[in-house]
Formats: C-alpha cells, structure tokens, sequence
C-alpha cells in the first residue's frame, strides 16, 4: 500500500496542493485535510504541514494556526511518534506549538526571499534525510520573509550536542543561528525546514534534491508499516 | 478592567525592524541612537480586581501574546 500522508490545509496555506502534487508523484497516498476537522484520516502514516501564510502570519507566523481543531490531532499524532515535516510556514507552526525547538524570526535584511539555496546534509540516519549522502550538497528553493530560525546559545548548543540540525545553509540568506536550515524533535520523528523540497522534485523545475527529503519520509513510512506487518 | 501588553524584542535580539526605523529617523534629520518596534495588545478582561487582571494577561502573555525565546512583554491594568 502506498504511504498515506495528510497534507493539512490552514485558511492562507499556499503550498498544500504543491506539496500532495509532489507527494503523489513521489507514490504516495497524499491528500488534503481541512483545518477545522479533529482527525486525521485513518491509516495517516505521516503529516506534512505546508508553506503559506496560515491565519495572515497575525501576531508571528505560525502562533494562531497552533489553536486549529486539527492541531490536537496532529499532536497527539506527534506524542505517539507520528512522523511530521514541517515545509516553512508549517516549519513556523511546529515551534510556535512547541512541536520543534526555537523559533522563526523576520530574516536579517528585511527582505522576502525567493531563490535557490544550497543546503548541507549534516545527517542520513534520520527519517527525513535517508536517501541522501553524508554532506551532500542540496539545491532547494526558498521563498520567506520569516526565516531567520532562533534559539537561546545554550538551546542551541544542547541542539547540536544531539544531532538534532539535519540541514545548513551553505550561504545563510536568513540571519539564521548557526545556518541552521532544518532542525528535528529529540525523538526524530518531527522534522522542519525553511526550504521547499515540494517545489524541487523533479531536474524541470530547476532540481529534483527536494525529492530525497519526501522520499526519505516516504521510505520511513513504509518501513515502519512493514514493520507493524511483521509484527502482527 | 482595561490592559494594555507591550511586546519588546528582548535586548540583544536583532531587530530588523528596529533598525530600518532608526536609519529612517535619521534620514529624517533626527539624532537617533536606537530604534526598536514591538506591538501593543489593549485587552478588555474581565477581571474583579487589578491584581486578578494582572495574573489573567500575564498568562495570556505566556501562553500567546509573547514567545518568551525572543521577547518581552510588560502588562498595565488600568481601572
């Protein structure tokens, strides 16, 4: 069966049917799901929250959307170790709910930025980076005005001490703390990231790298169904 | 009861928008030194005494209307 991914859709997402496009390219079971429903569908074997501009960024981006009826779902999804990628604005949504550590600021020159980046892997034993080498080197466009992730010195410190930063920029076009790209949860099944990988799958599009990130959470999907199966 | 939240940007934090703010200023002729933006948030609470609309926004603040990695807040309740 292919994986089962719920694509959750906020009043101002802009990039949910990008990222179910890409999904389902890459063969997954992808599909949106509204804000105001209380569950996931049945079988959710990972949740993507997407880019955009949920609830107009009032107040900072991400801290209305955490209070959507769907977001009890998504972290009680989370608490039973539920996988989550969080694509820019949904990255901004995780550490607003505390679901990741730090938060996004507005980026250093003011600017809104919309280009390529290139990214570094720092780590391949992951969910979110399996199908990638050690290092290698990623292209995957951004576009934010909000992308400067912060952390307090020690948080950060404490971060990195544990693996928890999977990808840096290589020129850090944000401001970010430490280039820091993507950041994971302690227990590695909630990843975010400023980049898009839905809007590079495929060499047309200018680059397929952002495939290996939805690839690799696909794989990991798979992985633990057939694990549950053998199991069972 | 009325409150109003002042948000900062904690001391140390960039503050982007602070700074075009200030180099605005000074284009404008006036001898600025600093420049940082925060918000205000003027609240209606219902609450039986200042003390009580007190620890109310305070919660608020911590729960919603501050993210305590990046800023600050101070509360006034007003009778």
């Amino acid at each position: 069966m292919s994986p089962r991914v719920a694509v959750i859709q906020f009043p101002g997402s802009n990039d949910d049917r990008d990222a179910v496009w890409a999904l389902k390219a890459l063969g997954a079971d992808a599909s949106l799901v509204w804000h105001a429903d209380a569950e996931l569908p049945e079988r959710t074997g990972a949740v993507v929250l997407p880019g955009g501009f949920s609830y107009g960024d009032y107040l900072r981006c991400g801290a209305i959307a955490r209070f959507a009826p769907i977001m009890d779902a998504v972290r009680s999804f989370a608490a039973g170790g539920g996988l989550i990628l969080g694509i820019c604005n949904g990255f901004q949504i995780l550490c607003e709910a505390g679901l990741l550590p730090g938060v996004l600021r507005p980026n250093a020159s003011l600017s809104f930025i919309c280009r390529d980046v290139a990214l570094r892997v720092e780590r391949i034993d992951t969910s979110f980076t399996s199908r990638c080498r050690e290092g290698q080197r990623l292209v995957i466009p951004v576009k934010h005005h909000d992308g400067a992730w912060f952390a307090p010195p020690k948080l950060v410190a404490e971060l990195e001490e544990r693996g928890q930063v999977l990808l840096r920029y290589e020129d850090n076009p944000n401001g970010a703390v430490g280039d820091v790209a993507a950041v994971m949860n302690e227990s590695g099944n909630v990843m975010g990231l400023m980049p898009h990988p839905e809007h590079a799958v495929d060499p047309l599009l200018g680059s397929g790298d952002g495939a290996l990130i939805l690839a690799s959470l696909l794989d990991a999907v798979r992985e633990r169904e057939s694990a549950a199966v053998i199991g069972a | 009861m009325k409150a109003t939240v002042l948000v900062r940007p904690k001391q140390g934090i960039l503050d982007p928008q602070g700074q075009a703010v200030e180099q605005s200023l000074r284009k404008l002729g006036f001898a600025v030194a600093q420049a940082r933006v925060g918000r205000v948030v003027d609240i209606d609470v219902d609450a039986a005494s200042v003390d009580e609309a007190h620890v109310r926004v305070d919660e608020m603040c911590r729960q919603l209307l501050a993210n305590p990695l990046i800023e600050s807040y101070e509360v006034e309740v007003h009778e």
